[in-house]
């Protein structure tokens, strides 16, 4: 690895950091705009990070140092991600270290002590919104798991700027099984970032909710490093996605200035497009009820299973 | 003789005789806590260390040593053979008791049912026949020993006998345990092969005809299954595991499911010599079914010892999945992969043993401070008692699989095994393998809910009975055996490069190829042949830590308020107590819902005027009803209609006799 690399793997954490919020604002804005309401500024995201960032932070009598922690826990794990997957450039080092699986898991860590604090005030809403997060987190994480095992048998690799620069390659065209694993992403990614069939992220509504009920005891710095992680989580979910299903315009080689001239603007227009697509789903569906969700999932679930044996059937 | 005595074999050997010693000790002063409680099981402790360094030693040097002992009936020595197999589970056993009998010293305590004399006895006999399972090179010796260890735990699991339900769990153990024994017996019969000796090495060279070759397979799967709690002979283990003081349900957990393991291996790989592809399939369906099982009865559980124990089956399904795995590579000529398959199988081994023996002892020590096993009584123990608080929580994300941590690199290894599969010649087997890959995964998510559960429900919230203020951390001796265990848990995570290595003379030795090494640095672990794929469990670690502490950093730098405590906002609802927290039935509740089909329950739900509400809810499993209830029923239906011929009268028997030598005299005649 040459230092050029540690360049790019730096650059593209700083990148997902910054670029999160103003996805988040971009979606926010065409949803806005299909529900003929009047749209939010794109920075909304950061303004309320700053404003967050500057607040006298409240914390509850009885809560237990790893309620503190978990906030650093879980946005130190989501900027990770965002480093391992390839987003710009497949040259990554850090990859080396950590593959698809451990990037899976390195979202279940972050999953893990988000409802362990979430319990550890011990309020009702707490238990409950962790309770729905693992709910939901126990049958999204292997599908997700088995999305990209289909990907990963086409490519013979777990490693994703592997499966990444061989399905970018071009002698891949859109098979069978990863046209089945691509729904199940998608239904993976709204499940997962409590996007609206499955979660309403504009509610507060107690009897509906699943990400807010966890972090409600939150406020001020660690409330904002919540948000963050969320957004990041999006963020990386969503490059998750391009790396599987849509891997143009990523820099295979020792990513230079002309690569970035590429990858960037390649990047940028596949997340403004990703943002709008989303922004329809949610305005066509409504949010269903908490106890359908497994059936989501579960359908989810199901199809990537499907993927994975029409690759073994048709080798394709 | 005396100048050819194996040194490390000779050291095993003695050091398993001290244990027995240590044992016996404890009759000598069987009422005194201190000196059987503390210095016994201390001195006891220490032994095991010894162990796991000669075992240790043996293991790293990859040799074969073999010992004669002219001990037992006459022209029937005891064999002894200490190769890598054996070293491996040696190892294991020492290493995993040093934590457990450290934590054992601080925590027995008068007035606990068995005098703590006499637990030291059943406790050191008990450790010593495991060491007797694992160096035993002949049946006799291995039956003898496997025979001891059960004897030795089914006394340690009846320590509290006057509780009746302890007894029938005890009986239920000692039951199932018999059925496993019986099949060992039988298992080994085949094995002899006609040659009619029972050494391990005449049976390696004994040639079996297929047919008999895979009843040998069958029989010991049916045997080490059940002593390993395999669907669906694994009713005993979530009654009996729990039963038992804390200590000795983590050496069950942690160390005796692993003896079945040793025996599996033993016989399938070792004794059969080269196994048949298609024999694989059944502890492979068995064991995913298994992960299935146990994973979701454990997410129902509102006992914290009876949600460990189905926890262990889960993993032991994991183990034994493995093990299939391993069997379907090596029988179709794929050596390499096989040996990545067995290699994740043992990893598993190793990790479960320090990761569930961990938890087994939290769980102690709570039942200690407390005396609560209910989950739904427990609650916010983390103020209380932060010691056993954060060192069970290691153990609580390594057994969900989170990376950097060792249950992670043992799944890992098993996945990318799994991979493989496509590359099988068998059509069937390669449509079955995805199918297996997610239920797999699927048990891997759900340890997740059931670790959150667990923890969340024990540790975390608000104490849920009063009576928990005056809980208290656990004492020295027992946070060394927690603190042990839980460096066990980090070690095996962060450098799984260093194991792999040391596991390369036990796959060489039984499916005949080491693991390649594909990577040149001494943290990552590259194990895959010919591909690309790797994991640095060091720099992953890293990595995390350094963009956690870059975040306190800057926030720090730019943040300028301070922080402030107050009362939980709760949305603004400020009558809340702790009662409103979920308990563990609720925290179980979409399992139950999702899963429905698979328990029994029975509910008692509270007339719309009660006064005194109170609601209780009750999971069997239906294997009871469908399965366990009709066989008892037809035994004792047998036994009955036996019964009729026993009339109680000399004469009668007299009768029987005569009618008997009647009948031999006659087939001697006419033969």
């Amino acid at each position: 690895m040459k230092p050029v690399d540690w360049i790019t793997q730096v650059l593209e954490m700083a990148a997902a950091l910054a670029a999160a919020p103003v996805f988040l604002g971009w979606l926010n804005q065409c949803r806005a705009w299909l529900q003929n309401r009047r749209a939010p500024s794109l920075w909304l995201p950061y303004r309320n990070l700053h404003k967050l960032f500057h607040k006298e932070a409240v914390i509850a009598e009885n809560a237990s140092p790893l309620f503190r922690i978990a906030p650093y826990v879980v946005f130190g794990a989501m900027v990770l991600a965002a480093g391992i997957i390839p987003s710009m450039g497949t040259r990554l080092p850090l990859v080396v270290s950590a593959d698809a699986i451990a990037l899976v898991g390195l979202f279940a860590a972050a999953r893990m002590f988000m409802t362990l604090a979430a319990m550890d005030v011990g309020t009702a809403f707490g238990t409950l919104g962790a309770r729905r997060e693992m709910m939901v987190g126990f049958l999204a994480e292997p599908a997700l798991l088995m999305v990209i095992f289909v990907a990963s048998l086409i490519s013979s690799s777990t490693a994703l700027p592997v499966i990444t620069a061989h399905l970018a390659s071009g002698h891949v065209g859109l098979s069978p099984s990863l046209a089945f694993s691509a729904v199940a992403f998608i239904l993976v990614l709204l499940a997962e970032n409590a996007r609206i069939p499955v979660d309403n992220p504009a509610t507060h509504l107690e009897l509906t909710m699943i990400h807010e009920a966890m972090v409600l005891e939150y406020s001020a710095r660690h409330l904002a490093l919540m948000e963050w992680a969320a957004q990041l989580k999006l963020f990386n979910y969503v490059c998750i996605g391009f790396a599987l299903f849509f891997p143009w315009g990523v820099a295979t080689g020792h990513i230079g200035p002309a690569g970035l001239l590429v990858a960037i603007p390649a990047l940028a227009v596949k997340l403004a497009a990703a943002g709008l697509g989303l922004a329809v789903i949610e305005t066509v569906s409504a949010k269903m009820r908490v106890m359908r969700i497994p059936e989501f999932l579960g359908t989810a679930f199901l199809f990537a299973v499907l993927g994975l044996l029409v690759h073994v059937l048709l080798k394709a | 003789m005396i100048t050819t005595l194996p040194p490390l074999l000779t050291g095993c050997v003695a050091l398993l005789c001290a244990w027995v010693l240590v044992g016996l000790a404890g009759l000598l002063r069987p009422g005194s806590v201190r000196f059987a409680g503390r210095t016994l099981f201390t001195l006891g402790a220490v032994l095991g260390l010894g162990l796991a360094v000669l075992a240790g030693a043996s293991l790293l040097s990859g040799g074969t040593e073999r010992l004669i002992l002219p001990l037992g009936l006459p022209n029937l020595p005891v064999h002894l053979r200490l190769d890598p197999l054996s070293s491996l589970f040696l190892f294991l056993l020492g290493a995993s008791s040093f934590g457990i009998s450290v934590f054992a010293g601080g925590y027995f305590r008068q007035g606990e049912g068995t005098l703590p004399g006499l637990l030291c006895l059943q406790y050191h006999l008990f450790l010593a026949s495991m060491g007797g399972v694992l160096l035993a090179n002949d049946a006799y010796g291995f039956l003898v020993a496997w025979e001891v260890m059960t004897l030795s735990s089914y006394f340690l699991v009846t320590t509290q006998h006057r509780i009746p339900e302890i007894r029938r769990a005890g009986f239920l153990y000692l039951l199932m345990a018999h059925v496993g024994a019986l099949c060992l017996l039988l298992c080994f019969g085949v094995l002899q092969g006609g040659s009619w000796l029972f050494t391990f090495h005449a049976m390696r060279a004994a040639h079996l005809s297929p047919g008999w070759a895979a009843v040998a397979f069958l029989l010991a799967l049916i045997g080490f299954g059940a002593k390993a709690g395999l669907v669906p002979l694994h009713v005993w283990l979530p009654d009996a595991h729990p039963a038992a003081p804390s200590p000795v349900s983590a050496l069950m957990s942690g160390v005796m499911l692993k003896t079945a393991v040793y025996g599996m291996l033993r016989v399938g790989l070792d004794l059969l010599g080269r196994p048949l592809w298609w024999w694989g399939l059944a502890p492979l369906i068995l064991g995913l079914l298994t992960i299935f099982y146990g994973v979701v009865f454990a997410a129902v559980q509102t006992d914290m010892k009876r949600l460990l124990a189905y926890s262990s089956i889960e993993n032991m399904g994991l183990v034994f999945a493995g093990i299939g795995l391993t069997i379907v590579f090596a029988g179709s000529g794929m050596p390499a992969v096989a040996a990545l398959a067995l290699l994740a199988t043992l990893y598993h081994c190793l990790n479960h043993s320090f990761m569930k023996s961990l938890l087994f002892l939290g769980t102690g020590s709570v039942l200690h401070a407390t005396g609560e096993r209910n989950l739904g009584r427990l609650g916010g123990l983390i103020h209380r008692m932060p010691w056993v608080a954060w060192l069970t929580l290691i153990g609580t994300l390594a057994i969900a699989g989170l990376p950097p941590l060792n249950g992670f690199v043992s799944e890992w290894l098993l996945l990318q095994s799994f991979l493989f599969a496509g590359q099988l010649p068998h059509a069937f087997v390669n449509l079955l393998i995805p199918m297996g890959m997610a239920l797999v995964v699927l048990g891997a998510a759900l340890a997740g809910y059931v670790m959150v559960k667990f923890y969340g429900i024990i540790f975390l919230g608000q104490p849920r009975e009063t009576s928990l203020a005056h809980a208290h951390d656990c004492g020295r001796l027992e946070r060394i055996g927690l603190l042990w265990l839980a460096l066990g848990c980090l070690a095996l995570g962060l450098f799984p490069l260093q194991v792999v290595h040391a596991l390369g003379a036990v796959t060489g030795q039984l499916v005949g190829a080491a693991v390649p090494q594909a990577s040149a640095h001494w943290w990552l672990l590259a194990p895959v042949p010919g591909r690309s794929v790797s994991y640095g469990p060091l720099v992953f670690l890293t990595a995390t830590a350094a963009v956690v502490l870059l975040t306190v950093f800057v926030v720090r730098l730019i943040y300028r308020q301070r922080v402030r405590r107050g009362p939980a906002w709760d949305c603004g609802f400020g009558a809340a107590t702790a009662r409103m927290q979920d308990t563990a039935e609720g925290f179980g509740q979409p399992i139950r819902h999702l899963f429905q089909p698979f328990f029994e329950i029975e509910r008692e739900l509270p007339e719309p005027a009660d006064r005194t509400p109170r609601y209780r809810i009750a999971i069997r499993e239906r294997i009871w009803r469908l399965a366990y209830e009709p066989l008892a029923r037809a035994v004792g239906r047998l036994a009955n209609a036996a019964a009729r011929i026993q009339q109680g009268r000399i004469s009668v028997y007299l009768l029987y006799s005569f009618v008997t030598l009647l009948v031999l005299l006659a087939v001697a005649l006419i033969s």
